[in-house]
């Protein structure tokens, strides 16, 4: 009983802290363009076409625009 | 003591649980609130008796960029047939609202819900999220994003509800 209480606790206690909804209107900050980790298209280019080259593989490396969600 | 704790724990995490559900937001069928007591930033438009393409955006979206010539076309098109688009910004600061403008300037009317209780309220799935009202305030239409080929289809749906009686 007292450990069925306390694991109620501690998953109510992490799900509470750990995540949080971001409705879409609220993902002004995270379309910024400042959250793209790679912010440089020729960069992110010759990037791609070296990973090409030595894993014999391209794409995947998530889709375009920020983190809007738009759409 | 026990029982107190399990069901202290159990409250916790219905609420936890309840907090986080979904307001159930603007659906077809319901009625659109008075707009005027959201707070909204700019002059409200009279919307009684028209047909509304309420419109939720933001600068930092770009589909709803792509939108806007299209709904300003509509605006013009439809201008005599008691119709009006309302774009309502989410942006959380004024000068975002108005950097866009100035690069896509607009003929149709703009407010801001700079406290997001409407778009909260409206409850919008993503970013555009825009609603179709019918002359009697009724919510006909909810359409999520903006996509090629969606004008097409909204532009029907605007058609028929101008030419309802």
């Amino acid at each position: 009983m007292k450990f069925l209480s306390l694991s109620l606790f501690a998953l109510t206690a992490f799900s509470s802290v750990s995540c949080t909804n971001v409705k879409p209107w609220e993902r002004g900050r995270l379309a910024d363009p400042l959250m793209k980790p790679a912010r440089d298209p020729l960069s992110d280019s010759i990037s791609e076409h070296v990973w090409f080259t030595r894993e014999a593989f391209a794409g995947g490396r998530g889709v375009g625009g920020g983190g809007c969600g738009c759409n | 003591m026990k029982r107190r704790t399990l069901l202290q724990s159990l409250a916790l995490f219905l609420t936890t649980g309840l907090s986080r559900a979904g307001a159930a937001g603007f659906s077809q069928g319901t009625r659109l609130p008075d707009l005027s007591t959201f707070g909204l930033e700019g002059a409200l438009p009279a919307l009684k008796g028209k047909v509304v393409y309420l419109d939720f955006w933001a600068s930092w979206c770009a589909p709803c960029k792509a939108s806007f010539p299209v709904l300003n076309g509509w605006q013009k098109e439809f201008a005599g047939k008691n119709f009006t688009v309302l774009a309502v910004s989410v942006d959380e600061k004024a000068e975002d609202m108005a950097k866009f403008l100035k690069k896509n300037a607009v003929d149709f009317p703009l407010v801001r819900d700079a406290t997001q209780k409407l778009v909260a309220a409206a409850n919008a799935s993503t970013m555009p999220t825009s609603f179709l009202i019918d002359r009697k305030g009724v919510v006909r239409l909810v359409h999520s994003g903006f996509r090629a080929g969606d004008a097409d289809a909204l532009h029907r749906t605007i058609t028929q509800l101008v030419n309802e009686a």
